[in-house]
């Protein structure tokens, strides 16, 4: 197969590139790393991805790490296949590089931290700190203030249709709405109408129930 | 003189900013820099805001389209302006193209965070009379310690982060490394390390970026 993922089906990272593999309907082999073994730093992965990271992607000749490169080398090289996740015309596709990097500058940044707060450190034991939940909520509040303004002024966060700009928000989304941070997207209504809708797509439950 | 229809909006000593106007350089592309007055909130006011809705610096304007975020204006200056100035800023193909936006992510993601809080306490906190936090400090050394070990690695085989050529990649790192280098006492980070060493010695030394710290220095 010439398409290989290497990642961890728990790791937003991986599900990043998951997701985009599903809306593009490629077909692809998935490679299981165990970072429980610490297969991850070995030096086997460790020329796919020399920050010992998952996902890695291999297409052919071409090796890749950090998924929103891959995502975007996806995009970018299969446009007919599956669905269009970039806009062809420059300008408007510069609006959606505004918002993929504001998904990875900001979104990111308090969401991720939020969601192993609340969502993967009880799964691993470990305990919740609710000093850090609260300064990670209320910052990631004021991203979420900006992206309600936005959607009720635009459909998808980078313009009229769903791009990669709406679908690197996915894992992180996953992981937040079965815990008690949901509510504060519920508080939003059209980053509440905007989230269940994305979350509600073909691609990503396919992609999420694998 | 006609003005020139960019427009960058934010003060040259922002490390955000600086990494737009270093790719304005880079790709010989004329550009006005409108000044913004951060110690009177200029910034947060309506007018700005609109520009940017997070109330940060730098916001951009070329024609009639606005956009922010500073790798964002740079990759779209380097797909708009493929041929001007430093060609190849963003690859020439697809799979150059590839290469150089997984290391523009790595600076985005890994060394971005560890070196930004490292600048902030280090530089900007002294100078705007604020605490420095030393926890935080020795926390953020040591990942950007780690990150810098890969990079030193990787510019063993590779002159550039992507390959031979002088990217964005590169580029991005020019802000926060100016400061850390010349501006505080960490510059050992990077000066002991052979490989990071002589590349940053390449990527500073720059003309584009020599104007852009000039700018800074004014």
């Amino acid at each position: 197969m010439a398409i290989k993922l290497y990642g961890a089906a728990a790791s937003t990272a991986t599900l990043r590139a998951k997701a985009c593999l599903a809306e593009k309907e490629l077909d692809y082999e998935f490679v299981s790393i165990n970072m429980g073994n610490k297969e991850h730093k070995s030096p086997e992965f460790l020329s796919r991805n020399p920050f010992g990271q998952v996902p890695a992607l291999e297409d052919g000749d071409l090796k890749l790490f950090e998924s929103r490169a891959i995502t975007q080398y996806l995009a970018h090289t299969y446009p007919n296949n599956g669905t269009n996740l970039i806009i062809h015309d420059p300008k408007k596709m510069a609006i959606v590089g505004v918002w993929i990097e504001v998904e990875a500058q900001k979104f990111d940044q308090f969401g991720s931290k939020l969601a192993w707060e609340l969502a993967y450190k009880p799964m691993f034991g470990l305990t919740t700190d609710d000093a850090a939940v609260e300064e990670y909520e209320k910052k990631l509040e004021q991203v979420l203030d900006v992206y309600e303004s936005r959607l009720s002024e635009s459909k998808y966060l980078g313009g009229d249709c769903f791009t990669l700009a709406d679908l690197h928000h996915l894992p992180v989304l996953k992981y937040l709405f079965g815990t008690k941070a949901k509510r504060l997207f519920d508080a939003r209504p059209h980053v509440s109408a905007w989230a269940a809708e994305i979350q509600s797509r073909p691609a990503w439950v396919k992609a999420t129930s694998a | 003189m006609a003005t020139p229809p960019v427009k960058v909006y934010g003060p040259p000593l922002s490390t955000a900013v600086s990494r737009v106007l270093v790719c304005l350089l880079e790709k010989d592309v004329p550009f006005q820099l409108v000044p913004v007055n951060m110690a009177k909130m200029e910034h947060k006011k309506p007018d700005y805001v609109k520009m940017q809705p997070f109330g940060q610096v730098p916001a951009f304007q070329d024609d009639d389209i606005t956009l922010f975020e500073s790798r964002a204006i740079c990759r779209y200056l380097a797909e708009k302006y493929p041929n001007k100035g430093t060609a190849g800023l963003f690859g020439t193909n697809p799979l150059v193209k590839a290469s150089i936006d997984q290391w523009l992510e790595a600076e985005s993601q890994s060394f971005n965070p560890p070196s930004s809080v490292l600048t902030f306490q280090l530089f900007f906190a002294p100078l705007m009379k604020l605490k420095q936090d030393e926890a935080l400090i020795k926390q953020n050394e040591a990942k950007l310690e780690k990150v810098l070990d890969v990079y030193e690695n990787r510019l063993g085989s590779s002159r550039y982060l992507a390959g031979d050529e002088f990217t964005l990649a590169d580029l991005s790192h020019l802000p926060n490394t100016q400061f850390l280098v010349e501006k505080t006492d960490k510059a050992e980070l990077f000066t002991s390390r052979k490989n990071v060493g002589r590349w940053w010695s390449e990527i500073s030394t720059r003309p584009a970026w020599k104007k852009v710290v000039e700018m800074q220095n004014a």
